[in-house]
């Protein structure tokens, strides 16, 4: 059985130290925030200008002067603190953001990302994942591993123009975990009933199995 | 003391000229200058060079100067949900520079604070490094980037005084406080317009030395573009 979109956020959450400040991309990674285990203290970062983002508002608490990134409304937590652009970039490239997770349209072997632009069609642009990719060390890509034709979004090297160069860590996909190592992907676990050979064959760059392979727990 | 305060939009904007290049505050809809971008509209200003994290909706901020055909050139981070944006975008009615927004913000940041060009390692490797000074500190590799260079600048904020001193409310912060410093003429909006004193000097995001006019704006919609709520438990 492959994993949904919420047992990838909650694989993800496990990745989650006490302390980390991270900042969640829009789609699946926006979803981490629902399975933050409860013994740990972790801070959200919005790059529009928060940290400690907290829930969805109810209907009473909106305020269209408090979005995420995302453009969704949002709320403050106890702690909270808001910022210009500038301060917020400044956290981003200055490496004080422990963790990004995003989405990705193509990771290739050595850890480049596309996610950005498809040519000949709109081109909806960067945002701010150019410069987190580029400034932070520890980048979890959550994607499903394979595109709606069924062709295989972890490849060789990316078709797509890139966002970042050799960033990726760890990829999180419907079918297994990931590593990105000098010899390409490193399978280290894999969904509850999918195969070894399913994953090799739905991955087109080079592919090794980890010795300790286990089952994702979700 | 000069005399910041303005009746108006329309007069706030009354100098801005076809073929200038101005800063708009905002991200998304949240923190934008609605009252200004409604008087660009009516004055029908062409040409404009617009530096703003994102493009409006097709029906509101940005998208009106859009729809009204009066942007040359667009320079942003992010463009999506605006279907006008896309047709002239395709057509090649209009000039757009995608750049990453953290490159945005320090590139009006800079334009503010003196700094002609800065080192950014965002972009480096991908196409948008083409034609750019790449140089390499501690091994990592960095791109140039230079400071913009706008005519104007259009803000909103929450609060202001008469000597331009501003306070923001929430997210709507966001890249009003570094457009403020960035323009030749920095021209603010604000909600609430009040005495001089009124604002406790330890909680003033933006100094008025930067503000060369100000005034009160009306009958704000704050549109929101995701409303997004959770279930109330109680």
């Amino acid at each position: 059985m492959s994993l949904n979109k919420f047992q990838i956020a909650q694989r993800i959450s496990k990745e989650l130290r006490d302390g980390y400040y991270v900042n969640l991309g829009i789609g699946i990674p926006t979803l981490v925030a629902n399975y933050i285990p409860e013994n740990i203290n972790v801070v959200l970062q919005s790059e529009n200008g928060l940290l400690g983002m907290g829930p969805f508002p109810i209907l009473s608490e909106v305020d269209p002067d408090l979005i995420n990134a995302g453009k969704q409304t949002i709320t403050t937590l106890k702690g909270s603190v808001l910022f210009d652009s500038a301060e917020s970039f400044s956290m981003i490239r200055g490496g004080h953001i422990n963790m990004t997770i995003l989405g990705a349209m193509e990771v290739s072997e050595n850890g480049d990302i596309a996610n950005w632009k498809i040519p000949g069609k709109m081109v909806k642009g960067m945002g701010g994942a150019m410069d987190l990719v580029s400034s932070s060390d520890n980048i979890i890509v959550a994607m499903m591993h394979t595109n709606k034709k069924g062709d295989s979004k972890l490849l060789k090297s990316c078709q797509l123009p890139i966002t970042g160069k050799k960033c990726v860590k760890k990829i999180v996909t419907n079918l297994a975990v990931l590593e990105i190592t000098n010899n390409g992907f490193l399978l280290t676990e894999k969904a509850k009933g999918v195969t070894v050979e399913e994953i090799i064959k739905k991955t087109e760059g080079n592919i090794e199995v980890s010795n300790n392979l286990k089952t994702i727990d979700v | 003391m000069i005399k910041k305060v303005v009746e108006n939009a329309n007069i706030a904007v009354q100098d801005i000229f076809d073929g200038a290049t101005i800063m708009l505050g905002g991200f998304g809809l949240c923190g934008i200058p609605e009252n200004s971008i409604n008087a660009l509209v009516s004055k029908g200003v062409k040409n404009l060079t617009c530096i703003s994290n994102n493009a409006g909706v097709d029906d509101f901020g940005i998208g009106l100067l859009l729809q009204n055909k009066q942007v040359k050139k667009m320079i942003s981070s992010y463009v999506g949900e605006n279907s006008e944006f896309e047709r002239q975008l395709l057509t090649g009615e209009l000039d757009v520079e995608l750049i990453p927004q953290g490159t945005l913000a320090e590139r009006c940041r800079a334009a503010g604070a003196g700094i002609p060009a800065f080192y950014t390692p965002a972009g480096v490797g991908t196409e948008i490094s083409e034609g750019k000074e790449i140089r390499k500190f501690n091994e990592k590799n960095y791109l140039l980037e230079k400071a913009f260079n706008a005519e104007f600048s259009i803000i909103k904020a929450w609060k202001g005084d008469l000597s331009g001193n501003l306070i923001y409310k929430g997210t709507a912060r966001n890249f009003n406080p570094i457009m403020a410093a960035a323009g030749k003429i920095t021209i603010a909006e604000v909600e609430e317009l009040v005495p001089i004193g009124e604002l406790d000097p330890n909680f003033i995001h933006t100094p008025g030395i930067y503000i060369q006019r100000i005034f009160q704006g009306n009958d704000y919609q704050k549109r929101i573009e995701q409303k997004t709520i959770r279930e109330d438990e109680s």
